[in-house]
């Protein structure tokens, strides 16, 4: 479905990406973890379109096509969902306004006809259920006033209501919790389907308790440095990230 | 009118607003979205659609203006020499004046003698009589979206249809007429209430008032008149729906309101013009008195033909809009949507004479490529406990430059006032301008008179959060200043709201990117 090859990247001259190869397939989560500042939220960024960091070399293809041609919402619509590690607020404008917007833009690529009021109504009552949400979200404006843990919620509501193939998800876990995190883990895993993959990006293992990755990689200094089954985040749990750092630098001293 | 029927009425009016309370936000939201497509596509097919001419048979008087051209226009309108004379006192009056220069406003030479000031579409029949309008004028505001036969029309609706300087045709009159209410347009008022429109004409807005009100008072046209006798609450809404059509021809409407004791009325108005690289003369007086316990709400989307991108053409609207407040418990409340005109000079205001009156004002005023807007308005207490509230919410994109300006009046008997405002900038882009100028004097010092302002610009990370869910940077941006302006869209009838959220989508289009 996605495919990363040697993509490089730099935010203001500085390089944040050096070469990074990443395949995810359908039916796949995928974990990515690395200390601060190693390029995670960039990776994710890139992948959204978002323009402040600049691609210096590398292809991304998704489902065969070049991602890096794709408008930001050229990508929403074809499936490439961002779950916001800081969701915006966008004060005036109701929830329930502009989810109806983004749905009815995502089935008007598809060329279906837009939904009636009240069959949206059902499918958001329905999807609100999935992360426990306030029912009351809907009149409020996005964001706006929500705690940290509602803000992530209605990231992973968003998620529900899009449908995406390709969930990326940019530490969804941090500021929630225990029972946020236990909330928005299951949500992300009754989400889980054989036709959807799943980026999670995160620092900690905690997450990964609830959802559990198929692939961990380790993000290091703009570099995948080590790829592993769900033991691999438990091995960085227990020693930190430093060994990683050490192997990761070594290997560089002999390039 | 038996005074069943009027109950009749006024169960209509709370039925219709129980009804409209009782929608939970949400709804009306929806309502209003209904059309979304289409407003989709009249975002990206249109600038203004409006721009029309038709083509009708026009009776023009010659350019220029003197003393004959006002005796001319009052004996057009075959009006009594009383009125004639007001006439002549204001233009002698104009002539010792000069154009006020201390709005924010850069305003090109205007040639008054270089102006049509009467042109009327050819009629075979009167206006406001039951018989058949002009197929073509009927077309016009059937394009316009204005049907004029009562049959078609939104329902709840009366309108007066101006065409440049005449009415054209009122809808309703006789179901009004019923309940007490008069509507008709101004020149049916002087003819058949002169002295009604005597005695109030002038009191709220004196013809030496200010430059423009004094052009307007000498040369001033057609426009509507609305009474509201004692008790009765108007059960549809009025309109006025104002179209420029001739060229090189100044519009000069009057409109006067009258609320009685324990009445009320929703009164809306609409503006067009077709495009023109020309610039077009519009000076309009709106006068409203509201007697004790009355209130009226009074809506304006004004929508003139703003002019092109290069700023070429386009309407220069000069406005005098003042409301009395001369009853105790009385109300008025002013809202505005302002997308149109490439110039705007408008300030409605509010004397609070009576004790407990109340004044409001909400402002939406958009301005984009080359526009100018000097808005805002005068809230005068002079009674005892009274209360006013200002929320205004500017605008700008493009080229344009954006100003409010108020004033806040504690007049010293005026115990116990209050004063709430609340000034929002939104700004699109790094060329265009937004000013506040808010004036407060204060003369009793139990007065409570507060200020707020924001200036805010719509941010790239909000944009790129809606395109990451699918919706275009256009859309996004009419999703964010439709939502900055809700507080006053929804102040709006709601057949009103639906396209005064188009508008401001519309007048937008092309300011990103």
């Amino acid at each position: 479905m996605l495919n990363i090859n040697n993509l490089k990247a730099a935010i203001n001259g500085k390089p944040i990406l050096k070469g990074i190869n990443l395949v995810l397939n359908a039916g796949e989560v995928h974990a990515l973890m690395g200390p601060n500042g190693s390029g995670k939220s960039t990776l994710a960024a890139i992948l959204a379109g978002r323009e402040f960091a600049k691609v210096l070399e590398g292809t991304v293809s998704y489902m065969g096509k070049d991602l890096l041609e794709m408008p930001p919402e050229e990508r929403s619509r074809e499936g490439i969902f961002l779950g916001f590690q800081y969701p915006t607020e966008i004060p005036g404008v109701s929830m329930v306004n502009f989810m109806k917007t983004a749905v009815n833009e995502h089935r008007k690529h598809r060329g279906l006809e837009p939904l009636s009021a009240s069959d949206f109504l059902r499918i958001m009552r329905e999807k609100k259920e999935l992360v426990e949400i306030d029912s009351k979200l809907a009149s409020r404006s996005v964001n706006e006033g929500y705690s940290g843990g509602e803000k992530k919620k209605n990231e992973i509501f968003q998620m529900a209501m899009l449908e995406p193939r390709l969930a990326i998800l940019d530490e969804t876990d941090s500021g929630l919790d225990i029972d946020a995190l236990r909330i928005v883990a299951n949500g992300i895993n009754k989400l889980r389907q054989p036709d959807r993959a799943v980026l999670v990006i995160t620092h900690y293992q905690r997450l990964l308790d609830y959802i559990i990755p198929d692939v961990v990689h380790v993000l290091y200094d703009g570099r995948i440095v080590k790829s592993g089954d769900r033991d691999l985040a438990l091995e960085l749990e227990e020693k930190g990230y430093d060994w990683i750092k050490k192997e990761a630098d070594k290997s560089k001293v002999y390039e | 009118m038996a005074a069943e029927g009027r109950k009749e009425y006024n169960v209509a009016v709370k039925e219709r607003l129980r009804v409209w309370r009782q929608i939970p936000e949400t709804e009306k939201y929806q309502e209003m979205e209904k059309n979304q497509d289409q407003i989709l596509n009249e975002v990206t097919s249109g600038e203004y659609k409006y721009g029309f001419y038709s083509d009708i048979e026009i009776e023009k008087i010659p350019k220029g203006l003197n003393e004959n051209t006002v005796r001319i226009i009052s004996e057009k309108k075959g009006e009594p020499g009383w009125l004639l004379e007001f006439r002549l006192k204001a233009f002698r009056h104009w002539q010792t004046m000069k154009m006020p220069t201390w709005a924010n406003l850069t305003i090109p030479e205007i040639d008054y003698q270089d102006i049509v000031y009467y042109a009327a579409p050819k009629q075979s029949k009167p206006a406001g009589s039951n018989d058949e309008i002009d197929p073509e004028l009927k077309r016009t505001f059937d394009r316009l979206g204005i049907p004029l036969e009562e049959q078609n029309h939104l329902a709840g609706i009366v309108v007066d249809a101006v065409m440049d300087s005449v009415s054209v045709k009122t809808t309703f009159r006789e179901t009004l007429a019923e309940a007490g209410i008069i509507f008709c347009s101004f020149s049916d008022a002087v003819k058949d209430y002169p002295d009604l429109v005597r005695k109030h004409m002038g009191t709220v807005v004196p013809y030496s008032d200010n430059f423009f009100a004094a052009l307007n008072s000498a040369v001033f046209s057609d426009g509507s008149f609305c009474y509201i006798p004692k008790g009765v609450r108007c059960p549809m809404e009025l309109s006025t729906y104002f179209r420029i059509n001739a060229a090189n021809t100044g519009q000069f409407e009057r409109t006067l309101i009258i609320a009685d004791e324990d009445s009320y009325v929703s009164y809306l108005e609409g503006c067009t013009a077709p495009r023109r690289d020309e610039n077009q003369l519009h000076a309009a007086i709106v006068e409203i008195i509201t007697e004790k316990n009355a209130e009226v709400k009074y809506s304006t989307v004004q929508n003139w033909y703003p002019g092109d991108r290069e700023g070429r053409g386009g309407i220069f609207n000069f406005v005098t809009k003042r409301g009395l407040c001369r009853g105790e418990n009385s109300k008025i409340s002013w809202t505005q949507v302002e997308t149109g005109s490439a110039i705007t000079w408008k300030y409605p205001s509010c004397i609070l004479r009576g004790d407990n009156s109340s004044g409001e004002f909400y402002s939406v005023a958009v301005t984009n490529n080359h526009q100018q807007a000097d808005t805002g308005t005068k809230m005068i207490h002079i009674g005892k406990n009274t209360r006013s509230i200002i929320v205004s919410k500017g605008i700008s994109a493009g080229f344009s430059q954006n100003s409010y300006r108020g004033l806040v009046k504690v007049h010293r008997k005026a115990s116990g006032a209050r004063n709430f405002s609340q000034c929002d900038s939104l700004l699109l882009g790094d060329k265009c301008g937004a000013h506040t100028f808010p004036y407060l004097e204060v003369d009793n010092l139990s007065a409570i008179v507060e200020h707020e302002a924001t200036t805010s610009k719509i941010g790239e990370d909000q944009i790129f959060y809606c395109n990451q869910r699918g919706i275009s940077t256009e859309d996004a941006i009419g999703l964010i200043v439709n939502g900055y302006a809700k507080e006053i869209i929804n102040k709006l009838p709601m057949e009103f709201a639906v396209e005064a959220q188009k508008l401001l989508q519309i007048s937008l289009e092309g300011s990103v990117g």
